[in-house]
């Protein structure tokens, strides 16, 4: 647009402009600007907690295995970024999943920093047990409203995989370790299409039911967009109170910004989210994952919403894992400033 | 191939000196040769008079001319002030008025400034209020360098519409960092309904090297489609419009749409 040279000269540096101008760089906890008062939307949550998969969701569909001690060195930058929830790894078998084959070693070779949850998944009880025996003090159980896509990715049905979750859960309570329900193809699903508002809502009832103390409501393959999106916590809602629910938006269809805008709009305050945006989509090759923690990061500090995050140290720790995973930053904020 | 999409205004080039945009230096075989479907608008950009002379005898049948709302970015560009800026394009209006030509008004850098920084909403309002006055049917407010963010998009529109009403106004958000989306919704739930893209979000950033331009088409109309409201655009064909460029300009395409569907 515009009469625009191809050569400017002068301007900001990138990294002068953000820090100096764009609300970026160190947010403190509770300090909010009085300036930035008129850029925050009426009806926002005032703190937005993030959940960072990077390290479980991103990694495990990265097709380059990461070894093990870039994992652990990985993870321990991301605790130094202000992140309060980091997944860590997933307690699956390494037939299913290589990427997370070395989860104990994982689990037991991170720093836990004090006031971080390092939540890890457990598909069943056998996983639960070992998760557990590493050191873990979170757990998260994953469902899915669809019964095509429950049984191609986990071998059962919807139900059955409920029933399963109950033990695992259930045993988490006993020993006091709070569980956290995914529930994925929440706005659509790879093998049936759309995926209806009330499945997902009886999916994340009966999970939260059983137990789990949060919700993520899983856009899994990106088709989601700000009409379902609503159309979904409306139903939801009804059943769940919206400070038990988190949304994980993926972005293959470019959407999730938008999707995450309107949740927070409903009320929502906890969204999940892959520094870098690592992790494609199995189900469209050369499609993109999870939304980047960078860019979202960006709009909650524009939109002034208090995260503690830093996002500087966080593209400094997704710089790290994309030179690990051999590929390019997913996050345009990266983008527009390493390469400035 | 983007007429046949279903687009209703596509702006054809610039009658700008290929001295500043080689790019732009077929603009007059490019409006003679296109096909000028019927119902669909062709708007080129047209920075003097000159340049507005040249658009006319070739064809054009709309113009665009731009102002920025960071006095900084105008004197970098184009060395006047805002209102010089203004001034020069009086004889453009004047003339495209007296040849029933509608001339449409951008406004560079409304969410914030290369060279400036922070750029209050009410100067944002000044600028665009002096288009509208000056006869520009539309104004095109762009988000330059991408830096806005969904509040910072809210605020700079109410301002605006204190001066403009909405249905004169048009957003036009770079996707720099990724808010471009977001940022459009906003302005939709503002009441905003025209919005600027392009397709497979061509274009780079001159002020970030590496960085993403504009708000991919694609990208814009899934949502669109997704929430209901109508464009009349047909999303396969475009996909295959921005296919084809993308192979001209030998470069992967930056619509996240495209990226997704065409590996299915």
């Amino acid at each position: 647009m515009g009469n625009v040279p191809s050569a400017v000269k002068h301007c900001l540096s990138y990294q002068q402009l953000l820090r100096e101008h764009l609300w970026i760089g160190d947010s403190v906890a509770g300090a909010l600007d009085p300036a930035q008062e008129s850029s925050q939307l009426s009806g926002l949550p005032e703190y937005v907690k993030i959940v960072e998969v990077g390290p479980r969701d991103g990694l495990q569909n990265e097709k380059v295995i990461v070894p093990t001690d870039k994992k652990i060195e990985f993870i321990n930058q991301l605790s130094q970024t202000g992140l309060s929830v980091i997944e860590v790894t997933s307690f699956v078998s390494s037939r299913w999943i290589p990427q997370m084959a070395d989860h104990t070693e994982v689990m037991k070779g991170i720093r836990q920093y004090p006031g971080i949850r390092y939540p890890v998944l457990t598909p069943n009880l056998q996983g639960f047990h070992r998760a557990v025996a590493a050191g873990a003090t979170e757990i998260s159980v994953f469902g899915a409203a669809s019964e095509s896509f429950s049984k191609k990715n986990i071998n059962c049905s919807i139900e059955e995989s409920m029933e399963r979750f109950e033990e695992v859960v259930k045993s988490a309570r006993h020993m006091n370790i709070p569980a956290r329900g995914y529930v994925s193809c929440a706005l659509g699903c790879p093998c049936e299409g759309s995926v209806t508002p009330q499945k997902v809502t009886e999916v994340s009832k009966r999970l939260y039911g059983m137990g789990c103390y949060e919700i993520s409501l899983g856009d899994t393959i990106g088709v989601g967009t700000p009409g379902s999106m609503k159309k979904l916590l409306e139903s939801v809602m009804k059943e769940i109170p919206p400070r038990a629910l988190a949304v994980h938006c993926h972005d293959t269809y470019g959407q999730a910004l938008a999707n995450i805008l309107t949740a927070l709009q409903m009320g929502i305050n906890v969204v999940d989210s892959a520094v870098s945006g690592l992790g494609g989509c199995p189900y469209a090759k050369g499609a993109s994952g999870n939304v980047a923690t960078e860019d979202l990061i960006y709009m909650l500090n524009g939109l002034g919403l208090n995260t503690g995050v830093n996002l500087y140290k966080v593209m400094e720790a997704g710089d790290f894992i994309c030179k690990a995973v051999n590929k390019t930053t997913n996050s345009k904020v990266a983008q527009a400033s390493f390469s400035a | 191939m983007l007429s046949e999409a279903g687009l209703p205004v596509v702006e054809a080039t610039s009658f700008v000196s290929p001295k500043w945009v080689p790019q732009m230096a077929d603009h007059a075989e490019v409006l003679k040769g296109i096909q000028k479907f019927p119902g669909i608008n062709y708007p080129v950009l047209t920075p003097n008079f000159k340049g507005y002379q040249a658009a006319v005898a070739a064809g054009a049948k709309e113009v665009a001319i731009f102002g920025a709302a960071s006095e900084l970015f105008t004197r970098k560009n184009i060395n006047c002030s805002i209102d010089e800026s203004l001034q020069r394009f009086d004889e453009i209006l004047k003339a495209a008025q007296a040849a029933s030509i509608p001339v449409r008004g951008y406004v560079s850098c409304v969410l914030g400034c290369p060279y400036e920084g922070k750029i209050s909403p009410a100067k944002v309002a000044e600028v665009a209020k002096k288009l509208y006055s000056m006869g520009c049917y539309e104004i095109s407010l762009g988000d330059t360098i991408g830096v806005g963010t969904p509040g910072i998009m809210r605020d700079m529109l109410s301002a605006v519409m204190h001066e403009v009403p909405v249905a004169a106004l048009a957003v036009h958000c770079h996707d720099t960092y990724g808010q471009a989306l977001a940022n459009t919704l906003m302005a939709l739930q503002m009441g905003v309904s025209v919005v600027d893209s392009s397709v497979a979000g061509l274009g780079g950033c001159p002020y970030a090297q590496g960085a993403s331009g504009n708000l991919a088409t694609e990208d814009l109309v899934y949502m669109l489609t997704g929430l209901g409201v109508h464009t009349g655009v047909n999303l396969q064909k475009l996909l295959e419009a921005g296919a084809f460029i993308c192979q001209a300009l030998n470069r992967k395409t930056s619509s996240k749409v495209a990226q997704a569907t065409c590996k299915l």
